[in-house]
């Protein structure tokens, strides 16, 4: 039964957006601050640190969840994804980034990410999801710009994309 | 708003598990979905020197359903149950208020029995076992216990498990043939903390209504149904009875008025789908 000691660096190694990635944490360092701080990838944002404004908000084996309500070390071995990986190649956007700026669905950008990670989940598991059960989701969101109208209005057009195109949003 | 140092075990037996909290039960935590524990940690209101991460216990990751109720174990997280195509004919109160819990993003990743532990006043899970008269299973290494739900929370973030002891699993009581349940919320956003939360079980003979995010653990009370001036008045007593406080998000008389007109909706809902 592994043991890992408080105030010592133990090594993380888990998949981020396909790719194996290997660092080293404290059991006390939340994967928010592992990813940015560690692995220097900086899109996953920190707002609250208690799991209510989802501006963490990433992908663990595929299901959303508040990054800064996990430690590092519970992801070991896991496929961690993240709003870096939701661009299918460099250059481009992905159906939902897309839609984000085609509808002014962000202002300032902070809460972005988390929703993006959110919805992509969303749209990937229930391609005929309905509006209000998009709405429920972007519950778990907050945002100081854009009053949400256009994030949904983004949400509602990704999701008809992803109905009559299919592949991932 | 960074949690303070502690050991991390990650545990893969039962046994495992249990000689953590034998040896270092009072500065020892069981880590499960963490959805409540991390927060707690976050803002340093709590302070173990040890978490135990459960969620690679094998046997805890499982829902048995003995037929009278369902057991679901320790590991088992609110989406997978929440998954689950035959729960909502197997106990629809409780397909419905999980829809209630945290949000999808935590829900994710957040345990049923994890809410039983953490015992918030205005918990959903709570709150659905008090109304179905659910059982807590407490395992130790000295003993075995099951505590009746109404017995289990004593108050505010509080219950009778002792420090070497985890909750292994709880048991939900299925639907009943001619039964009604129903369960509705009041909160500022969809997912935040409920400020009155109700959970209504009706049959022919009248209804039990339990309620929570008023007084300091979920409390339930059975109501006679024959006649609606009595039971507003049954309400209203309800009301007073729960020793409601104000706080940042409401006052103590909006959740009273929540009782009296949220706990008759509640029933009135459960009454129309009698069985």
């Amino acid at each position: 039964m592994p043991r890992l000691s408080a105030g010592r660096r133990h090594s993380v190694s888990f998949t981020l957006n396909g790719a194996l990635v290997l660092g080293e944490a404290e059991p006390r360092m939340l994967l928010t601050d592992f990813l940015r701080h560690v692995l220097g990838a900086i899109g996953t944002h920190v707002g609250c640190e208690h799991g209510v404004c989802g501006a963490c908000t990433v992908q663990i084996d595929g299901e959303p969840a508040r990054a800064c309500l996990t430690l590092a070390v519970q992801v070991q071995g896991s496929d961690v994804r993240t709003v870096e990986g939701l661009a299918p190649a460099s250059g481009c956007l992905s159906i939902l980034q897309e839609c984000f700026r085609n509808h002014f669905g962000l202002q300032c950008g902070f809460c972005t990410p988390g929703i993006l990670m959110s919805l992509s989940a969303l749209l990937r598991d229930r391609p005929h999801v309905s509006e209000e059960e998009i709405r429920l989701c972007l519950a778990g969101h907050l945002c100081r710009c854009t009053g949400y109208v256009p994030i949904l209005r983004a949400a509602l057009a990704a999701q008809r994309r992803v109905e009559q195109e299919g592949g991932d949003a | 708003m960074k949690p303070p140092a502690f050991d991390y075990v990650r545990a893969e037996t039962r046994d495992e598990v249990l000689d953590v909290l034998h040896r270092e039960g009072p500065s020892a935590r069981v880590l499960a979905g963490g959805q409540s524990l991390l927060p707690m940690l976050n803002m340093r209101l709590a302070r173990p020197s040890v978490l135990v991460d459960i969620m690679g216990v094998a046997e805890w990751n499982r829902v048995v359903d003995e037929g009278a109720s369902l057991r679901i174990g320790a590991a088992v997280r609110q989406a997978a149950l929440e998954r689950r195509a035959d729960l909502v004919r197997r106990q629809p109160l409780l397909a419905a208020a999980l829809r209630w819990v945290g949000h999808m993003q935590t829900r994710s990743r957040g345990t049923i029995c994890g809410s039983v532990a953490h015992a918030d006043p205005s918990a959903e899970i709570p709150l659905v076992l008090v109304a179905l008269g659910g059982e807590i299973r407490l395992r130790s290494r000295r003993r075995t216990r099951r505590i009746a739900a109404a017995e289990f929370f004593t108050g505010m973030m509080t219950t009778v498990r002792g420090d070497d002891e985890m909750i292994e699993a709880v048991s939900v009581p299925a639907a009943r043939a001619g039964a009604g349940y129903a369960f509705r919320e009041v909160a500022r956003r969809h997912g935040d903390f409920a400020i009155v939360g109700c959970a209504a079980v009706a049959d022919r003979s009248g209804v039990r209504l339990a309620v929570g995010g008023v007084a300091d653990r979920p409390v339930a009370r059975d109501l006679q149904t024959a006649d609606s001036t009595d039971l507003d008045q049954a309400l209203d007593r309800f009301a007073w009875d729960l020793d409601a406080r104000d706080d940042l998000h409401a006052t103590a008389r909006y959740r009273r008025e929540l009782v009296r007109r949220l706990g008759r909706t509640t029933i009135d809902e459960a009454m129309t789908c009698l069985g």
